[in-house]
């Protein structure tokens, strides 16, 4: 690959990364504009006279034309100020700043529980075709996919949290373990891990662990149920053929040649089910009182706290395409022809 | 294989790490979980939400206050006494001495004097509490001043009732900042309104430790109260914006209070032998409001029919359960000046009867603004069953709570369901969104509840303006009261149910008192055993 090719090749990616932003800041702010809900509401409240709402009207832009709305945004964008939000009163990248890390941890752990029980349970079931195993892991699927999550977190806190006791309540820590640990990342159990404080490392995993089961739960559905299908379709390969008759043990022919073939396809799955959940979880997010990126994102649309909801779509878009690219490293890495 | 074992080690590990999760709260810690995603600024001159006043409340002291025993009567916070001179218009406060903020600045009248010109200068949304009284950025500085250290002199523009000027004075815009802290954290001309939506600097019984936007805030307690130290050491409120979590947290002892239970969830943790129950009276009144710009909602008939198609008591029996009770006048049950007047009840006749003298005897086709949440849902969809006894069609529209707001405000609705709240504890507040509308123009100054619903009123308008003139105390009560049964049968409000707040909480916690208004809950007196 010529140098020149390679600038060129990096530019065009650049310029597809930047018209993505444009267009998803473009259509988040129209429909944010659009939505019957009064941005100033949110500012100022239900009783606030009649001069106060229209002073505060002005100093938010709303006077101004919509296009004009959009392109002082953007100016401000291009110098890295993604203004305030109305509703916390912090700036977005403050808020941003706090959310995020709290949906990262949860989202890390889900999509790692998720993986770990859904890849194996998938292959187990793609082997044993038919039987009552790949029956037992299509229900598991299936129920978790189709119940609603909501329900399926109230009910492991009224089991695991109040009935046995053995994991903590809603909320990222106790309150006797708040504010111990300054952040660092804001990711607390990687905080508490680099400060050595251990007992607020427990409190968190223990605080963590049931939100993060919930969703795995919703990972592995959905990861299983793909592993199943891209693993059928590697055995019925010649090459697993060849490779029984080469007289490789079974184990390694199904973990380590199929498993490593749909490992390809399964990546992309992987990656966007991951993607999926860095977006955050509302329903998650609230019966947990878990303050990350998802309720954040949501409570400023209802309130038409536009300033956050462009933030927080940046953040998301951000992410998506930043798990692209990692999908993309990864096929390299998985995939022998492309080595 | 490997991958499998690999998992089942992880898991066990998992497991093994996890200890049963510490229940109960630390002994002089007090944790209450609620939704408080409503705050958006502590600075007393800013909040004018449920949560926000009620954190506010407990961090500043104000002039004067209302006596928690006795609503009707004023009591000395931060001025020991006060009078108002011959021509009814100067008010002098004189302030306590020896009284420390929290940074150890001592309060004088210079504090109290910079903290009213503040408010009134940066007129946020509460701020017109104050500015209702010719009070303005301009000449505020004159206005409000202090005279000596122990002296605070304040010019309102006419000769107000003086309880009017008193009991806007109670409200959390008049607390009293510390202006050397304010001033030494202003910006760019901003009275310190960034730093303070933030932080605190009062006399109160409490200091703002923290406060993280819809995670929480933790309060730390002032041992040189001007009325003694708080009974505990610190509160903390959570933000767990769902109540089914907060019950179960309750259940557990991980929280001392859960503030958002719902009549279901209260019903349920009334058996729980760890749980009871504190409720409060508060000033929020539910209501429906009729268009006057609809044709057919604005014949008179068709406005008192649809006060008898209401089952008050079915609704507050099995809807509402504790959580609300019967009241049917603008003024909230425990205000000056409010009447128990209940005259309206179900009565499918009469309103069939009235209907048809309005020319609609068959009823007709309807629509309600409704924002999905409980009980106002509910309510709306009992409402909806009967009214079709008496051939009313109504059609709700679902719609979120910002969102059914917005088409109200722009006078869009047919039919609006919701609550309002008083701004501050004075009958004047409640009487003037409801029975006053100085211009139902589009373009209106003031848009009260009235003019949203286009109810066009000059001779109530007039009678309610001039009650604020009324130096007479029974007078003016009189006034008032007059004002309601007027208002019960002509106006386009049908209104139906007063607030009960309810907190439950852990048996071994009790002292929390929860007023009228939401600056009235305080936390001082809570004990844990």
């Amino acid at each position: 690959m010529t140098f020149a090719r390679t600038t060129k090749l990096f530019g065009r990616e650049i310029a597809a990364v930047a018209v993505t932003f444009l267009g998803l800041l473009l259509v988040t702010f129209f429909i944010g504009r659009v939505v019957p809900i009064d941005p100033v509401l949110a500012a100022v409240g239900d009783r606030a006279p009649a001069e106060v709402y229209e002073r505060v009207k002005v100093e938010l832009g709303l006077h101004l034309p919509l296009y004009e709305q959009f392109w002082l945004y953007l100016k401000k964008i291009a110098q890295g100020d993604l203004g305030r939000s109305v509703l916390t009163s912090n700036t977005v990248l403050a808020d941003i700043g706090r959310v995020f890390p709290a949906t990262l941890e949860l989202a890390t752990l889900g999509t790692i529980i998720g993986v770990s029980i859904g890849v194996p349970a998938g292959v187990l079931a793609a082997i044993h075709r038919g039987t009552w195993i790949d029956q037992v892991v299509r229900v598991v699927g299936l129920f978790g996919f189709s119940v609603p999550v909501f329900w399926l977190g109230l009910m492991g806190l009224l089991v695991f949290y109040r009935i046995l006791g053995v994991v903590g309540g809603p909320g990222r820590l106790g309150v006797a373990f708040e504010d111990i640990v300054d952040p660092i990342t804001g990711v607390i159990l990687l905080d508490a891990a680099l400060r050595g404080e251990w007992e607020v490392f427990r409190n968190a995993f223990s605080h963590l662990i049931l939100p993060a089961c919930v969703l795995g739960y919703f990972s592995l559905a959905y990861v299983s149920r793909m592993t199943r299908s891209f693993m059928l379709e590697q055995l019925r390969q010649e090459y697993v053929t060849t490779a029984r008759v080469k007289g490789l043990p079974e184990r390694r022919v199904v973990w380590r040649h199929a498993l490593g073939n749909a490992m390809v396809p399964l990546i992309t799955v992987i990656a966007l089910s991951y993607a999926n959940l860095l977006e955050g979880s509302v329903l998650t997010e609230t019966v947990f009182a878990w303050p990350g990126l998802g309720r954040y994102i949501t409570n400023s649309l209802l309130n038409a706290d536009m300033n956050a909801v462009l933030g927080g779509t940046l953040v998301v878009g951000a992410v998506f395409i930043g798990l692209n690219l990692l999908a993309d490293i990864l096929y390299r890495l998985v995939d022998p022809r492309a080595r | 294989m490997r991958f499998m074992t690999a998992a089942a080690i992880g898991l066990l590990a998992a497991t093994t790490f996890l200890t049963p999760a510490s229940a109960q709260t630390p002994r002089d810690t007090v944790v209450m979980a609620k939704a408080i995603d409503d705050i958006i600024s502590l600075d007393p001159a800013e909040a004018f939400e449920f949560s926000g006043v009620e954190a506010v409340a407990n961090v500043y002291d104000k002039l004067i206050n209302v006596d928690p025993k006795d609503p009707n009567k004023l009591v000395p916070e931060l001025a020991e006494s006060w009078s108002v001179g011959a021509d009814g218009k100067t008010y002098t406060f004189k302030i306590r001495g020896g009284v420390k903020f929290h940074s150890g600045n001592p309060l004088t009248a210079h504090d109290a004097a910079y903290s009213l010109q503040r408010a009134v200068t940066i007129n946020k949304s509460p701020g017109f509490i104050l500015t209702q009284f010719g009070l303005n950025k301009d000449n505020a500085v004159q206005r409000i001043r202090a005279t000596d250290d122990g002296t605070l002199v304040i010019e309102v523009e006419k000769p107000f009732a003086p309880t009017f000027f008193y009991y806007c004075l109670t409200a959390a815009v008049a607390s009293v900042v510390d202006s050397k802290t304010v001033k030494a954290n202003e910006k760019d001309g901003d009275w310190g309104n960034a730093w303070l939506k933030q932080n605190s600097a009062g006399s109160g019984a409490y200091a703002l430790r923290t406060w993280r936007a819809n995670e929480q805030y933790t309060l730390e307690a002032n041992p040189n109260w001007i009325k003694g130290a708080p009974k505990n050491r610190r509160v903390i409120m959570r933000h767990v914006p769902e109540p089914a979590s907060q019950r179960l947290q309750l259940e557990k002892g991980d929280i001392d209070f859960a503030r958002n239970l719902s009549k279901d969830q209260i019903a349920a943790v009334r058996n729980d032998a760890n749980v009871a129950i504190d409720t409060g009276r508060k000033g929020y009144i539910l209501y429906l409001g009729l268009n006057q710009k609809n044709p057919t909602l604005a014949k008179p008939e068709v406005r008192e029919a649809l006060k008898w198609l209401v089952d008050y008591e079915g609704l507050e029996k099995n809807l509402l359960a504790g959580t609300y009770l019967q009241h049917q006048s603008f003024l909230p049950q425990g205000f000056p000046g409010a009447i128990e007047d209940k005259p309206y009840k179900l009565d499918v006749a009469k309103a069939k009867e009235l209907l048809a003298k309005a020319g609609l005897p068959n009823g007709f086709n309807v629509t309600m603004d409704v924002r999905t949440t409980a009980p106002i849902s509910d309510i709306a969809q009992a409402l909806q069953a009967t009214w079709a006894q008496a051939g009313i069609k109504l059609e709700l529209l679902p719609g979120d709570g910002r969102q059914t707001l917005t088409k109200y405000r722009a006078r869009n609705h047919d039919i609006f369901i919701g609550s309002w709240g008083p701004d501050y504890f004075d009958p004047h507040t409640n009487a003037q969104t409801f029975g006053m509308n100085e211009d139902n123009g589009d373009n209106a100054a003031s848009k009260t509840l009235a003019w949203r619903n286009a109810w066009d009123i000059p001779a109530m308008t007039k009678t309610i303006s001039d009650a604020v003139l009324e130096r007479d105390p029974a007078k003016r009560s009189a006034t008032y009261e007059a004002a309601q049964r007027e208002h019960q049968k002509v106006s386009p409000f049908v209104i139906m149910f007063q607030q009960i707040e309810v907190a439950a909480r852990r048996k071994n916690v009790n002292g929390f008192a929860l007023g009228i208004m939401s600056d009235m809950n305080s936390f001082a007196n809570i004990t844990k055993n």
